[in-house]
């Protein structure tokens, strides 16, 4: 349904009105974490000893590996850009892939993570998080919340790469209309900027 | 104050004929244009709207003796929740941009259609998808929620209803929002036409720029909101659960962060066709063009500040309520500079009593006792007393049916000749804007006076000495409804069977939509307009 007949003669292209949507809607996952960020600096105010004791649970490297893995995702999707730019696309192909990868990794760790937390039993509803102190059981209720939230979005990031790859390969993104891989871009950073926020609210402050 | 030389050419065909790629149903439910999927708005939209209708006329009709009258508690409980969660979610909040602004902005912007037309159609989809879960959580085993619209923490974690498929409903509704929101908001940036500045842009375009900030802003914390809930039904991760530590009235707060905005998401852009209607029936430049166009503007910004006056009772802090209540007070400023200026611009106009007009005055009616009550709640001694009782329950009827509602019923008879090339019946118009305006009142204003005496809100069952108000009340709701059947029998009837029109300008305006084809082309424009001019150039009216 891209084109109606006779109207796609007057399709226009307008490459800012395309970023500038793009950034009014990273503005409203900035918010749907806003909303979290605000319970979570509520309840670490409420709970300041408690949400200390259970940052000190978390796995700081496997925590600073994943940041280090997502920053350097975010070169990558930025060199993808600059790649197809230059005329490059079999090169912007493999940053894009390289993007996919670490992304996966990224949830490859998480998972490991979590079922360490799960085989300690520190998950909602469990007996031995039940026995645990009010802050803990919130700092643990977040930490899946807002970790499972930014893990749903590293998945829709990374499906969303893989149909720009798919254009790239099909030619709709081209080293003149590259706004899709850009937009695509934005989206991949802002998901490593709420990581960037998530790490130290969860494993560096204890 | 457009360039004069359009060409007009009486054989063009207009976007209702218009063969696209697809034909059929398809060429409507497939189609990207802006007008098109604005009808498409409008036929669901007026669906729900109707079914909620039923739902209020069910509500009072239960009301109107003490006990059990037609339904019982649990049902009665279903059908306020329904009720709120239709006509907020799927008829107030999307009804206006959805259906005027899809079909007007990029016309009163000199556009060909919005900016991402697709984005615009997959709206329109999520919509529908949010409305039949809403529709189907009523009717799956288990039952329909009963929590109210607010969904609020406990209850709605504890409830065995099937809340889950509602509140994901809601989610889904909310996504439609902020894309639309977004979508105008991109295309009053990109897509005006040359010559039209920021202040050369009709005053609807200003309010529905307003307010897709007010949607792009704030609805995202619901969608969190709506979400958190769903996990504590899920997996019970005590975030609000005082047993586990969280805090029920944080999820108040979160709550209220955008559903106070929310309810100027709904008025906003009823305001906007109001500065409309109000400067065509009278004839007349609008008067403090700036001074409505910025007051949109600030009653999106304190709008989103107040939202603490939910809560006086839930026990916040003595400094909270405080300030909120302030704030409450400054929101109301805006709100009256529209008032005024509205009033102001009747002042020596050659006023038409036309159906729109009729509306539009009601509009301002309306929307003053409703906001001179919201003032009242905003006092906190006041509000203490108020509070939970069916005093807010007028008050929000006479806001959001009042403006909403009475905005969409004079934008309908205002630009219907215009979508659909088909005039209606003047003399029917009139008599539904009767029967709606005197219902509206006797169904509300007794609210107001049992809820002073101490009427609670939500109640299924009430002391006999409110009986007589209550009474009163539903019979109002029956002249209502007959003027909404009135109404709904004169719309309809005109779309399919009107005497047609192809007359550009039937009722004065001076907007680029009067100066575009009846009904529109499937491009709006033969050539991209030039504005040279101020919108509202009634010249010979001036002062």
């Amino acid at each position: 349904m891209s084109s109606e007949g006779n109207v796609a003669v007057h399709v226009h292209r307008d490459d800012e009105a395309s970023k500038l949507g793009m950034w009014l809607f990273l503005f409203t996952e900035l918010t749907l974490f806003g909303g979290l960020f605000l319970m979570y600096s509520v309840y670490r105010y409420t709970h300041q000893a408690d949400f200390h004791l259970a940052a000190q649970n978390m796995n700081t490297f496997i925590g600073a590996l994943n940041t280090a893995i997502l920053l350097t995702s975010s070169l990558t999707m930025a060199l993808s850009i600059t790649a197809l730019q230059r005329g490059s696309k079999k090169l912007s192909l493999s940053f894009q892939a390289i993007t996919i990868f670490f992304g996966l990794i990224f949830l490859v760790n998480k998972y490991f993570e979590w079922s360490h937390e799960f085989h300690i039993g520190n998950f909602p509803g469990s007996e031995s998080l039940l026995n645990k102190s009010q802050g803990e059981i919130l700092f643990f209720g977040l930490y899946y919340v807002m970790t499972g939230l930014h893990g749903l979005h590293v998945i829709i990031g990374m499906a969303v790469i893989a149909v720009m790859m798919k254009f790239t390969i099909n030619n709709v993104i081209t080293r003149t209309n590259y706004v899709k891989l850009e937009a695509a871009g934005l989206y991949w950073h802002l998901v490593d900027v709420i990581w960037i926020f998530l790490f130290p609210l969860f494993y560096l402050i204890s | 104050m457009t360039d004069n030389s359009i060409a007009i050419k009486k054989e063009h065909e207009s976007y209702l004929e218009h063969k696209g790629k697809y034909s059929g149903l398809f060429g409507w439910i497939l189609s990207t244009d802006h007008k098109r999927i604005a009808i498409l708005y409008l036929v669901v939209i007026s669906a729900w709207f109707l079914i909620g209708v039923t739902l209020g006329f069910l509500i009072r009709l239960e009301l109107f003796t003490t006990g059990e009258t037609i339904i019982g508690p649990q049902t009665y409980n279903s059908f306020f929740t329904v009720h709120g969660i239709i006509m907020l979610f799927l008829f107030v909040i999307p009804g206006i941009p959805a259906i005027f602004g899809n079909f007007f902005l990029p016309i009163m912007i000199g556009a060909k259609d919005v900016a991402f037309p697709r984005l615009n159609l997959f709206t329109w989809y999520l919509y529908v998808l949010g409305s039949v879960l809403v529709i189907t959580s009523v009717f799956l085993p288990g039952g329909a929620p009963d929590s109210g619209w607010t969904f609020y923490i406990p209850y709605s974690v504890r409830t065995g209803t099937n809340m889950i498929i509602t509140l994901s409903a809601a989610f889904i509704l909310g996504f439609s929002s902020i894309l639309t929101g977004l979508n105008f908001i991109v295309t009053i940036h990109r897509m005006r036409a040359p010559g039209m500045g920021w202040f050369k842009m009709p005053l609807f375009p200003w309010a529905l720029y307003a307010t897709g900030w007010i949607q792009v802003l704030v609805t995202p914390i619901i969608g969190i909101t709506l979400l958190l809930i769903i996990f504590e039904r899920l997996f019970g991760v005590g975030l609000f659960d005082p047993s586990l530590g969280g805090d029920p009235v944080l999820y108040q707060h979160l709550f209220w962060i955008y559903s106070h905005p929310a309810v100027y998401i709904m008025a906003v852009p009823a305001m906007g066709v109001i500065s409309e209607l109000i400067t065509v029936y009278s004839h007349k430049t609008i008067f403090g063009y700036k001074a409505i166009a910025f007051s949109s503007l600030a009653i999106a910004l304190f709008g989103s500040l107040v939202w603490g006056h939910h809560m006086f009772s839930s026990g916040m802090s003595d400094t909270a309520n405080f300030v909120f209540s302030l704030i409450t007070f400054v929101v109301a400023i805006p709100s009256a500079i529209k008032v005024f200026n509205w009033t102001a611009t009747l002042y020596k106009g050659s006023i038409e009593l036309e159906p729109p007009m009729l509306f539009a005055l009601a509009f301002i009616f309306l929307f003053t006792i409703g906001g001179l009550t919201g003032i009242m709640q905003g006092t906190l001694s006041l509000d203490i007393h108020l509070t939970d009782t069916t005093f807010i329950v007028g008050h929000f009827h006479y806001v959001i049916f009042g403006t909403a509602g009475f905005g969409v019923f004079g934008g309908l008879y205002h630009w219907i000749p215009k979508m659909f090339g088909r005039l209606y019946n003047k003399k029917m118009a009139k008599v539904s804007f009767w029967f709606l305006f005197i219902g509206f009142n006797i169904l509300y204003f007794p609210m107001f006076v049992m809820g002073w005496l101490g009427m609670p809100r939500r109640s299924y069952d009430y002391l006999p000495e409110y009986q007589i108000y209550h009474e009163i009340s539903t019979v109002g709701s029956w002249i209502l409804i007959i003027g909404l059947v009135i109404l709904v029998y004169t719309i309809i009837k005109a779309i399919k069977s009107g005497e047609r029109t192809s007359e550009m300008n039937y009722c004065g305006g001076e907007t680029l939509e009067w100066y575009v084809e009846t009904p529109p082309t499937h491009e709006n424009f033969d050539e991209v307009p030039v504005i040279t001019g101020e919108p509202y150039a009634y010249k010979q009216n001036e002062l």
